[in-house]
């Protein structure tokens, strides 16, 4: 049974040495209000390093990740992470680097930030980029807290933001945290927004759309120059998620469609590791007309220096502590100069290439509702398998035995059963042709024995996991059992 | 490939993008080589300072403290470092485990209990918090002491602006600590929470139990902000009935890395669960009655409630929260007790021999690892960090900027990383520095 640390705890263990206080000492309660001197051990695991280092090596063996197999989860972009980043990233001089220091004792770092933004704004065809947000969801709150802020100092009283039905649930989650009541437009028969409804819907209200393009169906919405248009027109501005950059970068930029914000996704697009669920990062491009909304600081250079820009009229403020999660964005700005222009247009290519290939090889044996070129990703649905018996999340389970990550699943929400594949541009021809055999194995293996599908996963550190009862009982904080 | 796609040529996978658009060429640099990019970037971080010749007192949360080898060790390891989030928990039992003892652990030093999987940073977490007590309580004003860390009070401003919460900021007593009287003044019924930092951000201890009389007798939530080390010495604020509890992690074994990433902590009481933003892994059973761990709880979330959703809060710091769970065990009860008492006997030491120096002054003495020193009359923050620099130290931070209340002044901290020889140096050059400005008693 997976033991926890704190069961591996013996009494009076412990991992490491700490020097002596080295100085006279003071009794503590002579500061301290006695009353809330803490006298007693708090909850904690006791252990050797070896027993800690086993420990989490331990875990570290249950998980799936980039190195050990196939991972095309959709929308999530799980592309090679480059060794040379994580070296770069470690530079004593740029992991104890204070925040609070002077400029003059950090201008190598503040030179990185400020080609980074200048990249990324080309990259995207913004004129002016904070590095801030943490996160793509903290990118987009960023995003939309401009739009508000720009709003109101128009004047105007706009209170509706749109989302496509396509859309990442954090794109009205985002919107709603800004005040924002949301309206969805349906996607039409091509998996793109709907024009005409698009059209009706649009009017004084309405502050701005949430894109992603490519969309999460991976199609490029090719209306992308029309929609700009009727938003424009009626005065709303236009949001692009940046969660699909990779399909596009060097080819187009989200700018020239129409987009006045961005956000990027460093740890999908420019190959920062996704660490288990972050730390990521999510920098914010916008046009000339919103650049003085931006959260403070920003990096500018004076023509000597690199400086900390706090000077934005109309700033809606800081949105994190500091300047952004500088230690992911030197890998981001790593990754741009090993790919240089060339490599990265090549990048979006060649993920584009492999979609189509798995969707042409795929679509034989599973249902695709949108049989169209794809860009970098594409959804199949497991209806037909289904109705064998067998659902979308069995398939998942199943594709877990054969050391391939599943692909996103039930998103987007449009499709039924969904299955929404990215495979990246990492990932050589050998192995897309092994997922395609074995998607069109377990597909033939649910015509034949579906019981035996249904039996996965099989070869995982543990077996399929009883969500439900998590969600009824929650344990959510492990007490032992003599407290 | 592209035979079976029925193509000629990769471009014309990208026909649906309208030709007014296409073709753009980019102005970033041409490849680089690894070895061309290790040798620009060695080159970028020499114009950094060197930064392990200086001894350095900058805290102000975010600390230098020692990080254990085995952090980085465990933290390179690709199985965690290029692992996505455990949406498919049987093959991330690895990544669900870490953060239910991270849980288990945010717990303990918070006496709460329920902790989430992170949150990006302190600030962010102290400004979730108050959106969820506004959530819980329905009600639309907060109060926030400005003790609270500066950097934290602007990043709730902005989170609350849009929906229109309104901040009523409470100042600092003579004694550096949020001013009770005042608080007593402007709390009502209206009031959604009163969020302080223990020990505030000028490194003092609040009056925890007071606040909380005075928060709850008004049916406002009380949000605390804490240092996770300091609760090796005071007492965690469960204790002290804290409803919301969050903070920097930082110090649990991250870098510094010029202020990111670290990560936020939130933990709160088990009735407000449901109102909690970002994940959460729960322990449950397989199917053959193992046990395992997956995320739950999540129709608070996102990508199943969208605009309904608690936050909008996807991604998280994951990675730094293993880091923390590594640097807990690795302390353990004792070592934490330890480490606190370092910190707190240290900085009391060195505050006592910088308040002997002529010119020098400790305005509060209440503090836990943090203190203000004040500079002599007409010697301003920059001059003496240019003059103590000759020494390569970095004397602290500078506080001026957001608290005009107290001029002339430094806030320093100080870590188990600061050893006595260090104290020393730095006690040595202020005395240096106070004769040379020629400065008596």
């Amino acid at each position: 049974m997976a033991r926890l640390i704190f069961e591996k705890s013996q009494k009076g263990r412990r991992g490491c040495l700490l020097p002596a206080t080295g100085v006279p000492e003071i009794d503590a309660d002579s500061i301290i209000d006695s009353s809330l001197v803490n006298e007693e051990d708090l909850y904690l695991p006791e252990a050797s390093e070896l027993t800690i280092s086993r420990h989490f090596i331990n875990l570290s063996q249950k998980n799936h990740f980039i190195e050990k197999g196939f991972y095309p989860l959709g929308s999530c972009t799980m592309k090679y992470n480059p060794k040379i980043n994580e070296r770069i990233a470690n530079f004593h001089n740029f992991t104890r680097l204070h925040p609070y220091l002077p400029i003059n004792c950090t201008q190598g770092s503040l030179e990185i930030m400020h080609d980074l933004q200048n990249y990324l704004a080309d990259i995207t065809g913004m004129d002016s980029i904070t590095l801030q947000p943490a996160a793509g969801s903290h990118g987009e709150l960023t995003g939309m807290l401009i739009v508000k802020a720009y709003f109101k100092n128009k004047g105007e009283k706009r209170t509706k933001v749109i989302v496509p039905d396509s859309a990442h649930g954090t794109n009205p989650a985002s919107a709603r945290m800004c005040g924002f009541d949301i309206i969805e437009v349906k996607s039409n028969q091509k998996g793109q927004v709907d024009i005409h409804t698009l059209k009706e819907m649009v009017n004084e209200d309405i502050a701005a759309i949430m894109l992603t393009n490519p969309n999460t169906l991976g199609f490029f919405e090719e209306d992308i120059l029309e929609i700009s248009d009727i938003l424009h027109n009626a005065g709303a501005l236009l949001y692009y998620d940046g969660a699909n950059l990779n399909a596009v970068m060097g080819l187009v930029r989200p700018g020239d469609m129409g987009f006045d914000i961005v956000h990027i996704n460093t740890h999908k697009t420019f190959s920062t590791p996704h660490g288990g669920g972050g730390p990521g990062a999510g920098p914010v491009g916008v046009k000339k007309f919103l650049e003085s909304y931006l959260p403070v600081p920003t990096i500018s250079f004076d023509g000597e220096k690199y400086c900390l820009n706090y000077n934005h009229l109309n700033t809606i403020g800081k949105v994190r502590s500091f300047y952004g999660n500088f230690g992911i964005l030197l890998r981001a700005y790593a990754y741009i100069l090993s790919m240089g222009k060339q490599g990265l247009k090549q990048a979006a290519m060649d993920a584009v290439l492999n979609a189509n290939y798995l969707k042409e090889k795929l679509k034989t044996a599973y249902h695709l509702p949108y049989d169209y070129q794809c860009m970098h990703e594409f959804v199949l649905s497991g209806d037909r398998q289904k109705e064998q018996g067998v659902n979308t999340m069995a398939i998942a389970k199943k594709l877990m035995d054969y050391d391939v990550h599943p692909p996103t699943v039930y998103f987007p929400l449009i499709v039924s059963e969904a299955l929404m594949i990215e495979p990246t541009e990492t990932e050589p021809k050998e192995v897309l042709d092994e997922f395609i055999e074995t998607m069109l194995g377990i597909a033939k293996e649910i015509e034949e024995n579906p019981e035996q599908v249904l039996s996965s996963p099989q070869k995982t550190p543990v077996k399929k996991i009883d969500e439900v009862l998590a969600a009824r009982k929650p344990d959510l904080c492990y007490k032992p059992d003599n407290t | 490939m592209m035979k079976t796609i029925g193509i000629s040529s990769q471009e014309e996978l990208f026909n649906q993008i309208p030709e007014a658009i296409k073709n753009i060429t980019l102005r970033i640099p041409e490849a680089h080589s690894e070895f061309e990019l290790e040798k620009k970037l060695i080159e970028l971080a020499k114009k950094n300072i060197e930064i392990g010749e200086y001894i350095s007192f900058m805290g102000a949360g975010y600390y230098n403290r020692y990080i254990p080898a085995i952090i980085d060790n465990v933290l390179s390891r690709c199985e965690f470092l290029t692992a996505y989030t455990p949406y498919q928990p049987e093959v991330s039992q690895g990544t669900l485990q870490a953060i239910y003892e991270f849980q288990t652990m945010i717990c303990s030093l918070t006496a709460m209990d329920v902790a989430n999987a992170s949150m990006y940073d302190g600030a962010t977490a102290t400004a979730e918090a108050a959106l969820m007590a506004s959530r819980i309580t329905k009600r639309d004003k907060v109060i926030v002491s400005r003790a609270v860390d500066p950097e934290t009070q602007q990043v709730l401003k902005t989170y609350l602006s849009a929906p229109e919460i309104e901040i009523i900021t409470i100042g600092l007593d003579d004694e550096g600590i949020t001013d009770i009287q005042k608080l007593e003044k402007e709390i009502n019924k209206e009031i959604a929470c009163v969020i302080i930092q223990m020990p505030n951000f000028l490194g003092n201890l609040e009056e925890v139990r007071k606040i909380e009389q005075i928060t709850h007798n008004a049916g406002a939530l009380y949000i605390t902000n804490i240092d996770p080390i300091s609760v090796g010495l005071i007492k965690p604020p469960g204790t002290y009935n804290a409803d919301i509890v969050v903070g920097e992690g930082q110090s649990l074994g991250c870098s510094l890395s010029y202020g990111g990433p670290g990560f936020g902590f939130m933990a709160t009481r088990q009735k407000y669960l449901r109102q909690m933003p970002g994940r959460i892994v729960g322990a449950t059973v397989d199917k053959t009655g193992e046990r395992a761990f997956t995320l739950t709880l999540q129709t608070r979330e996102q990508h199943i409630r969208r605009e309904k959703a608690t936050s909008n809060i996807c991604t998280n710091h994951s990675l730094n929260a293993l880091a923390a769970s590594i640097y807990l065990s690795m302390l353990g009860p004792a070592g934490l007790k330890e480490l606190a008492n370092i910190c707190f006997q240290r900085a009391h030491y060195l505050a006592s021999k910088i308040s002997e120096i002529p010119g020098f002054k400790v305005p509060y003495t209440n503090f836990f690892s943090n203190f203000i020193i004040t500079l002599p009359d007409g010697t301003t923050e920059e001059n003496f960090i240019r003059m103590i620099s000759e020494y390569k130290i970095l004397p602290g931070v500078t506080i001026s900027a957001y608290y005009d209340e107290i001029p002339n002044s430094l806030l320093v901290s100080v870590t188990e990383t600061n050893s006595e020889v260090e104290l020393f140096l730095f006690i040595n050059a202020i005395r240096e520095i106070s004769k040379q400005l020629e400065l008596e008693d």
